[in-house]
């Protein structure tokens, strides 16, 4: 120890905090290079996946940028081919779909593409010891089989017609992932697959990064490097879109509306099957009432919702099928009318009480509604609807709690719930709706049972007569509005805010997860620089 | 202070003693870590299942619990665990789809790294500031330290962390917010990680420098109204050499031997600070798997935070019994 100790020890410290604000001014622009170049691209989005292997249900819906599926959907979400060189051909009353597969395309290892690889896939997630939580979506297919090299036969146990839509799940490859541990190998987080980009790097809770694959066998991506940071807060994410370090990010309506007067970035909005809605189990005396269930229906203002909640970012909701979708059922929209929904509870012996809530023997029209903890667009929503109800004399008391607090009581009380997926009406309906699934999981969580919508579900998903579903799908939604299952809200519409560097950017149907796949970048293998 | 070769025998002895205390303790920990977590109201599958589990169906759900081991009894859990760490299988973690040793692998460095330079500095700025308010007990000096000390003694690291990325980051806009790398770019290279090491560290840094700040101006202001130091005074040497030779020898000591008991604190500090800055270590995986209830990865981490924490201790009390011989080794 030297004399000079003090003077010392604080020279060493202010030389260290110099040393420390040096590095960090050395290079002040790092974040920034990105700006103005069209070959590169920062998104923020709310979601990180837990998983990048196909095999455990990542990119099951399409767009997982590191993988192809057989088919993909365009921006109307209609089937195309992609790893299959057309649609298959639908035999044996559809109980068979026999895929032509695509010849010379490689994987990002330089590995050929086979119908080895599509069997895999497939057989591997059938299989019990793969954790894959999203099993139950390929309930319908009983085996895959090789045909030859290029050619893959899938069988069905029973007709489902939108099994098409399932083939968009991306296909992984079997000299890699099959000699791994399917649930933990190094294949679930350092995947290799066929698709447009390749993945560079994924640091957990940050970000993902990406590469384009120069061997794509759809044409090299114009935007080389594509970044996703994984920001779970929606005001950090927009001052990280403002500060010039994001390119592109999802936001909340009225986050975006800030960015309106913006001459160097674009609003894009995306319609979607995202419902949010209140379950009412038929467990419950009140929710279980017919007549509560109808009035609830009609007592609620969902055009107030929309403008209130969503800023106008939004469409009122029905049923699962938004309005402006082929399979809606023209004609079973409902006024907000009060009136009409205090005669049906007057009617059917709920009283009111001098307290404005009504009683119907010794039963208190009244029930719980539980939201997510911390969604305040569920949270919105729940009040709104609470608010609405006790007009008509109902009474909705409030509160709030994770799943783990909401789960066990789903049977009795009521839960502001969100769903939708746009790719089949029977991806959701049928889960949502089906006596069979009542109370199975997060699947019909009303436990509701109606004898004509259980008939028509299984009939549209077991035809591929598209005016049969059709007519099958309008008699399940005007059914809903005779028995309702649910009380639906609204439909609730993505933003994206997106720098403008590049042109005609679109946006699919997007489902109620919108994660990696959706926003203006689900086709970012195809952006062209705006100049 | 007279130089004698150290006890080396008696020194590890008692290293042998706490090794052999460590399996006990490690045991009941790991065996505590199980059946809070199974007590707990988490859900491992639904945690597992992410989004998906929503759309999932029961048979579905039911399957992934057996797979994942999580419906066997708490204590076949906890031994079956236990047998396989101990052929060095530490398992695999559900939430980050990966062996436990290679989560651990990639993030302990990270973790190192800051909890390293955190420490550095404040013990570095504690000593200096310290020892400037010791000088002139309820000077201005002092009474500012001292204050200032207090305040950041009841602030809650994550509310540091909150304020600095505030502050720094959306304010002045001289340091990134998060993460080991800016958004753009995927290069670890010196200068970024430095760039992004900053501010936890500092936040780091300061969230600990209460506990260092006080004890050094406590010790080194007992040790110069000690009667070494008032006889140096008193035989007219320099107030340079007084403070130095005299008052911060015996002064720092006891805060040397303490600082190893310190490390239960860092390990708290660093978990707050890691997931306020999106940093890629230990603490921050530490979080996610107590909310998930990834059994095999809280272990393996509750395991290494106890061994931490011994290890610290053991430094604390060896230093202990070097600095005052009264004390021994056979605690």
């Amino acid at each position: 120890m030297t004399a000079r100790f003090p003077r010392g020890a604080a020279a060493v410290t202010l030389a260290a905090g110099l040393a420390l604000s040096a590095t960090a001014c050395s290079t002040p622009d790092d974040g920034k290079s990105a700006t103005g170049r069209t070959d590169s691209a920062v998104v923020g989005i709310a979601y990180e996946p837990e998983t990048l292997s196909p095999l455990l249900g990542y990119g099951k819906d399409g767009n997982s940028k590191i993988f192809d599926g057989l088919l993909t959907h365009d921006a109307g979400m209609h089937l195309r081919p992609a790893l299959a060189t057309a649609l298959p051909k639908v035999t044996d009353g559809g109980r068979t779909y026999t895929f032509d597969l695509r010849r010379g395309v490689t994987f990002s290892d330089g590995k050929p593409f086979s119908a080895d690889d599509v069997v895999f896939t497939y057989s591997t997630i059938l299989d019990s010891k793969t954790n894959n939580a999203s099993k139950a979506e390929l309930d319908a297919l009983r085996n895959v089989e090789k045909k030859d090299d290029h050619t893959v036969v899938f069988h069905l146990k029973y007709p489902y017609a939108p099994f098409a839509e399932r083939a968009v799940l991306p296909i992984a490859p079997q000299h890699i992932a099959g000699k791994q541990d399917i649930n933990h190998g190094s294949f679930t987080t350092k995947p290799i697959g066929t698709g447009p980009y390749v993945l560079t790097r994924w640091s957990k809770g940050e970000k993902l990064t990406f590469k384009a694959n120069p061997h794509y066998w759809g044409g090299a991506p114009k935007v080389k490097n594509f970044t996703m940071a994984i920001i779970k807060d929606d005001d950090i994410r927009a001052t990280r879109l403002r500060s010039g370090d994001l390119d592109g990010a999802i936001l909340p309506p009225e986050l975006a509306a800030t960015f309106k007067g913006d001459k160097h970035r674009t609003t894009v909005t995306a319609t979607t099957f995202d419902y949010r809605n209140v379950t009412l189990p038929t467990g419950n005396p009140v929710t279980g009432a017919k007549a509560v269930r109808r009035a609830l229906d009609l007592a609620v203002d969902r055009e107030a919702m929309v403008k209130g909640i969503l800023n106008g970012a939004g469409k009122p909701a029905y049923g699962p099928v938004p309005t402006d979708s082929p399979w809606f059922a023209k004609g079973t929209e409902r006024p907000h009318d009060l009136k009409k929904a205090e005669r049906i509870l007057d009617d059917a012996g709920w009283k009111k009480g001098p307290d404005g809530i009504r009683t119907k023997g010794h039963q208190r029209a009244s029930f719980t509604l539980w939201y997510l903890s911390g969604d305040k667009l569920r949270q919105e929503h729940a009040l709104a609807f609470a608010s609405d109800a006790k007009k008509a004399g109902i009474e909705a008391k409030v509160e709030s709690g994770t799943w783990e607090a909401i789960e066990p009581r789903m049977a009795k009380d009521a839960v502001l719930a969100g769903g939708g997926s746009p790719a089949d009406p029977d991806f959701d309906q049928y889960l949502l709706l089906h006596s069979s699934l009542a109370g199975d999981g997060f699947n019909n969580m009303s436990r509701y049972a109606d004898k004509t919508v259980d008939a028509k579900l299984t009939e549209a998903r077991r035809t591929d007569d598209q005016a049969t579903r059709k007519a099958a799908y309008d008699a399940v939604q005007r059914r809903l509005v005779e028995n309702p299952a649910y009380t639906f809200l609204t439909h609730v519409d993505h933003v994206y805010v997106v720098a403008d560097r590049w042109k005609n950017l679109t946006t699919q149907t997007e489902p109620h997860d919108h994660g990696l796949a959706s926003g203006p970048w689900w086709n970012v293998e195809d952006w062209q620089p705006a100049t | 202070m007279p130089r004698a070769s150290l006890p080396w025998a008696a020194m590890a002895r008692m290293t042998g003693r706490r090794a052999l205390l460590a399996v006990p303790v490690l045991l009941a920990v790991t065996f505590g870590v199980f059946a809070v977590a199974a007590a707990s109201p988490f859900d491992p599958v639904r945690a597992y299942a992410g989004d998906a589990g929503l759309t999932a169906s029961q048979a579905n759900l039911d399957q992934l619990r057996h797979n994942l081991g999580v419906d066997q009894p708490l204590i076949g859990r906890w031994w079956h665990w236990l047998t396989a760490a101990l052929t060095g299988d530490l398992g695999d973690s559900a939430t980050l789809r990966a062996p436990v040793t290679q989560v651990i692998g990639e993030r302990l460095g990270w973790s190192v790294l800051l909890c390293a330079l955190a420490f550095l500095l404040a013990v570095a700025v504690g000593t200096a500031l310290g020892v400037a308010a010791a000088r002139r007990r309820g000077g201005l000096l002092d009474r500012a330290v001292t204050s200032l000390a207090y305040t950041l003694e009841a602030a809650p690291p994550f509310w540091l962390g909150l304020l600095a990325v505030w502050l720094f980051a959306l304010k002045l806009g001289v340091l990134p917010a998060g993460g080991l790398t800016d958004t753009g770019t995927d290069l670890a290279t010196p200068g970024q990680i430095a760039r992004h090491v900053a501010l936890p560290a500092l936040v780091l840094a300061v969230s600990q420098l209460p506990w260092f700040v006080l004890y050094v101006r406590q010790g080194v202001g007992d040790a110069l109204e000690e009667d070494p130091v008032r006889g140096a005074r008193a035989r007219g040497l320099r107030e340079r050499t007084v403070l130095l030779h005299h008052a911060l020898r015996s002064g720092l000591l006891p805060v040397l031997t303490l600082i190893g008991s310190r490390v239960p604190e860092l390990i708290t500090g660093a978990l707050l600070v890691e997931t306020v800055f999106s940093w890629p270590g230990i603490a921050a995986a530490t979080v996610e798997a107590a909310t998930a209830v990834d059994f095999p990865l809280l272990a393996a981490l509750t395991v290494l935070a106890t061994a931490a924490v011994l290890a610290g201790n053991l430094l604390s009390d060896l230093l202990y019994g070097l600095a005052d011989p009264r004390v021994g080794f056979d605690g």
